[in-house]
């Protein structure tokens, strides 16, 4: 896969038209519509305070500062926080990519009874809105003495991603000739010596594309984080310091603005790293 | 190492090999791989979902949380009680009518916005897609924070740039729902028009210049070409959305700050969240659960239908 391969022109470049002039300066303009929020953001977090309780507010500042990520990180523990989150947010990763492609091989390599029903179970699993099961699960955390602990979080998280990741993962496995499996058979390797030495490396891009969205909805998680995690803030997650700023009316919004920065960058730094893998599995994902 | 052993394997496959090949493993291998998923899936996904079935025909609050009172089943005493609330049949249409709205617009946007990408240079298509992409992955709760600023009565830029003054956005009933339509369309049409474009770029560019030759405007080979070569995609991206923006929750929840002034902006969800944890009418909380339940498994059905009739294997 070379890295020019999701913007790469296929057709021969045709000559200029004055249709493709201005279909291309709207382009410009909507692709600055769309990052102008994300660009704001990161100014305003960058804005010392007298500019953004400004009613005049200036599209760059001249005197950036980064006083609101200090107050942030001092006053809200966000380095906690932060480091809460990825600890919910990697185990869920790890542990979804392993069992999600345990699973898939189970329904891509085999034939047995029953196939068919379970793949529609995952389907219709994905389809589950995680919000509505909140109270059930909230009884359960509570019953096996997990509220207010991260694996409140991880547990439920990783129920959430593995039917979506065994979807995904299903193309990326068939898409490995079976041939090889036979191969390395002739060749005498084991049966688990093929799954972890040759297919899991073959499937690891559609692994580390399936991640993403484990990675994105766990570190996205604000309901489970409010509901699970009731009495001990130190336990807590992004969203919920992140929200400890926002209050109706007398809003810290540089403070606001620096977390949500804090916040976004793990997941933007994610998403460019496996941007093409996540195009071209999401294609496979249709596809099949 | 794994190369070298795929061109090994290339000479092995032959016209007369049959598709399976007889196994040295026994039959269960297939559901010790399965194992781990369906441990989890079945105590953290099944079970709950069967629990909220149960406390849906319980009555269920803090008196039978904390042991005070036995639980006592209601039959379907909670959903009747759903159902001649008049503000749960307004939420519930609020719900359908703006999950509508959310999924109308992000297709048109995103469809729109593929179609654009087709008839333009890599440059300025590489700039819109890094720029879809980082709304993409924006979190909810930063994009909706980042959104309730920019729309700031007081320091927002949006309002000083449409000279709107001190108007707030999130005071109105409308006005709050466009507001999240906003950033609900802003982070999910990039999924929609990476999919829908990817998809346009499968198509064989001979089918659409010939199109072009026989003189077809831009919306006659969308609608007579592309769209219909694009159904599965586009069935695939619709759905998707449906099933998204139905069950919104963390947007609602953060810019219209728990629901808006007096519920007027409460979706299902939240409604649902509303009535478990800040009333604890867990039992009444569970019933709303199952009714969106039901509705968005009536959805999949239907995408497993449209799956199914394009031929599709499982």
């Amino acid at each position: 896969m070379t890295p020019s391969r999701t913007f790469r022109i296929r057709r021969p470049v045709r000559p200029a038209r004055p249709g493709r002039l201005a279909a291309e300066a709207v382009t410009l303009l909507v692709a600055a519509a769309v990052a102008f929020p994300l660009y704001w953001m990161l100014l305003s977090a960058l804005k010392p305070a007298g500019e953004i309780q400004s009613t005049r507010p200036r599209p760059w500042t001249l005197s950036p500062s980064l006083d609101s990520f200090r107050r942030v990180f001092e006053q809200q523990d966000f380095g906690r926080y932060f480091v809460n989150s990825l600890i919910v947010a990697g185990t869920v990763v790890l542990a979804s990519a392993l069992i999600a492609f345990l699973a898939a091989t189970a329904v891509t390599r085999f034939r047995f009874r029953f196939r068919t029903t379970l793949l529609v179970m995952f389907l219709i699993a994905q389809m589950v809105p995680v919000e509505a099961l909140a109270i059930p699960l909230f009884f359960l955390m509570r019953d096996a003495g997990l509220l207010n602990t991260l694996g409140s979080l991880v547990l439920p998280h990783l129920a959430f991603s593995l039917p979506f990741a065994i979807w995904m993962l299903r193309g990326f496995v068939k898409a490995v000739p079976e041939a090889l499996e036979e191969q390395a058979r002739v060749d005498g390797a084991s049966r688990s010596r093929f799954l972890w030495q040759i297919l899991f490396p073959l499937v690891l891009p559609g692994l580390v594309a399936t991640s993403v969205f484990s990675f994105i909805s766990t570190w996205n998680d604000f309901l489970f984080a409010k509901s699970f995690l009731i009495s001990d803030t130190s336990q807590s997650t992004l969203p919920m310091a992140l929200l400890v700023f926002f209050k109706p009316d007398e809003n810290d919004w540089g403070g606001i603005m620096a977390g949500s920065t804090v916040m976004t960058v793990p997941v933007l730094v994610f998403f460019v790293l496996v941007q093409r893998r996540l195009v071209s599995g999401l294609g496979g994902a249709v596809k099949d | 190492m794994t190369t070298q052993l795929v061109r090994a394997a290339e000479p092995v496959r032959t016209p007369a090999r049959t598709p399976r090949t007889p196994r040295r493993t026994s039959p269960w291998t297939p559901w010790l791989y399965l194992l781990p998923a369906l441990a989890v899936l079945g105590g953290l996904l099944v079970y709950p979902v069967y629990q909220l079935g149960l406390i849906s025909f319980l009555e269920y609050t803090q008196a039978q949380v904390g042991g005070g009172e036995p639980t006592s089943f209601q039959g379907l005493g909670n959903y009747t009680a759903l159902f001649a609330d008049p503000q749960f049949r307004q939420v519930l249409l609020a719900t359908v009518l703006f999950a509508a709205a959310c999924v109308v617009t992000t297709l048109a946007v995103g469809c729109s916005l593929a179609v654009l990408l087709t008839r333009v240079r890599a440059l300025p298509r590489l700039l819109l897609m890094l720029a879809a992409l980082g709304a993409w992955a924006t979190p909810a709760v930063t994009g909706s924070t980042v959104w309730v600023f920019l729309f700031d009565p007081d320091f927002g830029p949006v309002n000083r740039l449409l000279g709107l003054g001190d108007f707030s956005w999130t005071y109105g009933r409308y006005s709050a729902f466009a507001l999240v339509l906003l950033e609900v369309v802003w982070c999910s049409f990039p999924f929609v028009m990476v999919t829908v474009y990817a998809g346009i770029r499968a198509i064989p560019s001979e089918l659409l210049e010939a199109a072009a030759l026989d003189g077809a405007s831009q919306w006659r080979i969308w609608r007579s070409v592309t769209a219909p070569v694009l159904r599965p995609v586009l069935v695939v991206v619709t759905i998707q959305s449906i099933i998204w923006d139905f069950k919104l929750f963390t947007q609602i929840y953060v810019m219209t700050n728990g629901g808006g002034i007096a519920g007027q902006n409460l979706v299902l969800n939240v409604y649902a969240y509303q009535k478990a944890f800040a009333s604890s009418q867990y039992g009444l909380g569970s019933a709303i659960g199952v009714v969106m339940l039901l509705i968005l498994l009536a959805v999949t059905l239907v995408y497993l239908r449209l799956l199914r009739r394009q031929g599709e294997e499982l």
